[in-house]
C-alpha cells in the first residue's frame, strides 16, 4: 500500500499564529493531506459557557489563509478539527464563513466544503438519563445528574474520526469539523486512504500539536507525518528542529494523565509497546503501536455552566507585618463583604501571588512570602451592578484592614488602579462525561456546499 | 560519595500542563539513560514524596508511571478545582512543575 503524508502546521489552530517558514517547507514536500486541530479544553469554560473565541478572529484567518491556498494550490484535502476553541455551532459556522470569504477573496476555483456539528440538546442527555443510560463521570467525577445538566450553558460532544470519513467519502475538498478528538483530524486521513487503525491514530496522536514532537522546543511549526503499514514516521519542517526518540516519545505522554493509553471513540490506542528509531537526522520511526475497539459506543461530553458576572481587583502589600498577616487583611475585606451583602448569593476568590498565588494550597513554600505580594481579588456576582460593588468592597476594603500593630494607619496597601475591572463571566466546568450512543455519527449532523468564485450551492 | 544534585540540573524537560479538565500531568524527561535510571534508583520521585512535595493526599495522584521509552518519569493528579473555575490561578496547569525543580538527587552522575 501506498504511504501518506500528512502536515499539521499548528497545534491549537488560532491560539497563535502558525509559522510560515516551515510550513512552505511542509507544503513542498508533497503532502497528501494538510490538517489542524483547533480546540482545547485548555482555555477554561468560558469560551464554550459564553460561546467565543479565547482568540482575535484575526489569527483564526491568518492560519485558515495559509492552509487553504496551499490546499487548493497543490490540490490535496484540508482537515480542521474543534473550530474556533470550542467546536461549538456558532465557531464551526464562523470558519465554514471565512472559507466562503477566502474562495471569494482569492478567487479560487470551485471547491467541495463540508462540516459538522458537535453541540448536543440537554434534552438527550436528559432522556440518556432518565432512560437509566449512565452518563459516567471522568476524572472521579460522579454521573451525571439532571441538577448539573440544567446548570450547563452549552454541551459538545467530541467526535471521533466518523463526520471526518462520511465527508471525505463524500468528496469534500475542505472539512471544518465541530468539537473532536484531536487524533481524529489526522486518523481520518488515514483511515480514508485505507491504512490501519492502530498507525492511523498514531499518527493523529503524534501531529496533533504540530512541533510539540520536536526538539528544540519551538511552537507553531510545521511537522509531517508519513504512515505506511505497520509504521508512522515523524519529520520536523523546520530547519531548527528534530524529531528525535526523545522528543516523539515524550509527546506521546504530553497533556495525557498516561503515556501509554489514548481512548477514542471507539477505542483505545494502545502505546505500551511503541518502539522508536531515528531514521534520519529530523526523523523518527514509530513501530508496534495497537489498537483495540471498544465494545460499546461511547461520547466523551463536555459542558460549561454560568457562575455569574465578574470583576477584578488588585492591590500590593509592602509592609513585612502586613505580609505577615495578609490571610487577617482578607478575612476582614471579606467580613465588610458580609456586611454589605450577606453570606451568600456572591463569592470572593482572592489570590496572594508572591506568596501561594499560582500554587494556592500545594504551595510548599507558602510559608516563606516574597518581599512584596500581589493580591488579586475576583467577585462573582448575579448582576454586573452587584460583581463589580463586590469586587470594589472586596479590594477597597483591604486599605482599611484593622490590623493591631500596624505602623502605617494612612492607607495598608498599593493600588495600581483604584477601582476594578470588568472581567470575563465566570463559568465552570459542569460537564466531563461519557455518553452511550447507538450510532457514532448520531451527534454530528454533516453539511456541505460547493464554494468558489462565482459558485455557491448548498447540497 | 555521593554529591546531592538538584533535578533541574539532571532533567532535560520539566513541565505541567492540563490532562482535561479536572487534571494537572507532570512529566520529568531525561536525555540521558543512565541519569533516568540513577534518578529511578534514588526514589526521590515516587508517590509518597509527591504527595508530601505538593501537600496533597496520596489519593489525588491519579497516575505514576516510570516511562523508559521516553526515559521520563510521569505522574497525573486530581486539581484541587477544575481548570479555569474562579479563583484557579493557573488555567493551563503551566507552572505547577516549578517545585520539582530544586528536589535534590544523591546521584554520582
Amino acid at each position: 500500500m501506498k504511504s501518506l503524508k500528512v502536515i499539521c502546521p499548528n497545534g491549537h489552530l488560532g491560539f497563535a499564529p502558525l509559522k510560515t517558514e516551515s510550513f512552505r517547507i511542509g507544503v513542498d514536500a508533497g503532502p497528501d493531506y494538510i490538517a489542524a486541530d483547533s480546540g482545547s479544553d485548555d482555555i477554561g469554560p468560558v469560551p464554550l459557557g459564553s460561546d467565543t473565541c479565547a482568540s482575535p478572529r484575526a489569527w483564526q484567518e491568518h492560519d485558515l489563509e495559509a492552509m487553504l491556498l496551499a490546499a487548493r494550490e497543490t490540490g490535496k484535502p484540508m482537515i480542521i478539527g474543534s473550530a474556533g476553541d470550542t467546536g461549538s455551532n456558532s465557531r464551526v459556522d464562523m470558519y465554514v464563513q471565512i472559507i466562503r470569504d477566502l474562495a471569494k477573496k482569492h478567487g479560487l476555483a470551485p471547491f467541495k466544503l463540508g462540516w459538522f456539528y458537535s453541540e448536543v440538546d440537554k434534552e438527550i442527555v436528559r432522556g440518556k438519563i432518565r432512560s437509566g443510560s449512565r452518563v459516567l463521570g471522568l476524572d472521579g467525577r460522579a454521573d451525571l445528574d439532571e441538577a448539573e445538566l440544567d446548570a450547563s450553558e452549552r454541551i459538545v460532544a467530541m467526535a471521533g474520526v466518523h463526520p471526518f470519513l462520511k465527508l471525505l467519502k463524500e468528496g469534500c475538498d475542505v472539512i471544518i469539523g465541530g468539537r473532536a478528538s484531536d487524533s481524529a483530524v489526522f486518523a481520518s486521513a488515514a483511515l480514508h486512504e485505507g491504512h490501519a487503525e492502530a498507525e492511523a491514530y498514531y499518527l493523529g496522536k503524534v501531529l496533533e500539536c504540530a512541533s510539540f514532537c520536536a526538539e528544540p522546543y519551538g511552537a507553531k511549526e510545521t511537522v509531517m507525518g508519513e504512515i505506511a503499514p505497520g509504521k508512522v514516521e515523524v519529520t520536523a519542517m523546520s530547519p531548527d528542529q528534530r524529531c528525535t526518540i526523545a522528543s516523539v516519545a515524550g509527546h506521546a505522554m504530553y497533556e495525557r494523565s498516561n503515556p501509554f493509553h489514548e481512548y477514542v471513540a471507539g477505542g483505545l490506542l494502545d502505546m505500551t509497546d511503541c518502539h522508536y528509531e531515528q531514521v534520519a537526522e529530523k526523523t523518527t520511526r514509530v513501530t508496534g503501536m495497537r489498537f483495540e475497539p471498544a465494545d460499546e459506543f461511547r461520547v466523551k461530553l463536555e459542558g460549561s455552566g454560568k457562575l455569574g458576572e465578574r470583576f477584578v481587583g488588585m492591590a500590593g502589600i509592602r509592609d513585612p507585618y502586613t505580609i505577615a498577616h495578609v490571610d487577617d487583611v482578607i478575612a476582614w475585606a471579606r467580613a465588610q463583604v458580609v456586611e454589605r451583602f450577606g453570606e451568600t448569593g456572591w463569592s470572593l476568590h482572592y489570590n496572594v501571588f508572591g506568596r501561594d498565588g499560582i500554587m494556592g494550597e500545594m504551595e510548599p513554600l507558602r510559608d516563606k512570602p516574597a518581599h512584596e505580594l500581589l493580591v488579586l481579588v475576583q467577585g462573582v456576582a448575579p448582576t454586573r451592578e452587584m460583581a463589580e460593588e463586590l469586587t470594589m468592597t472586596g479590594t477597597r476594603q483591604l486599605f482599611y484592614a484593622r490590623l493591631p500593630d500596624v505602623k502605617g494607619t494612612a492607607g495598608g496597601v498599593s493600588f495600581v488602579f483604584d477601582e476594578v475591572m470588568e472581567a470575563s463571566p465566570a463559568y465552570r466546568w459542569t460537564v466531563n462525561h461519557t455518553m452511550a450512543v447507538d450510532d457514532p455519527l448520531d451527534l454530528f449532523p454533516t453539511f456541505t456546499e460547493t464554494v468558489g468564485a462565482d459558485h455557491m450551492e448548498t447540497a | 560519595m555521593m554529591a546531592p544534585r538538584k533535578l533541574s540540573d539532571l532533567a532535560k524537560t520539566i513541565r505541567s500542563k492540563n490532562a482535561g479538565t479536572d487534571k494537572i500531568t507532570f512529566d520529568v524527561i531525561f536525555r540521558e539513560r543512565d541519569v533516568y535510571e540513577a534518578v529511578k534508583r534514588s526514589r526521590v520521585l515516587t508517590r509518597e514524596t509527591i504527595a508530601a512535595l505538593y501537600r496533597i493526599s496520596d489519593n489525588r495522584i491519579t497516575d505514576f508511571v516510570e516511562y523508559d521509552p521516553a526515559n521520563a518519569i510521569k505522574f497525573t493528579i486530581l486539581r484541587p478545582r477544575p481548570s479555569g473555575s474562579p479563583g484557579d490561578p493557573d488555567i493551563f496547569g503551566a507552572q505547577q512543575y516549578a517545585p520539582l525543580l530544586d528536589i535534590e538527587v544523591p546521584i554520582d552522575a
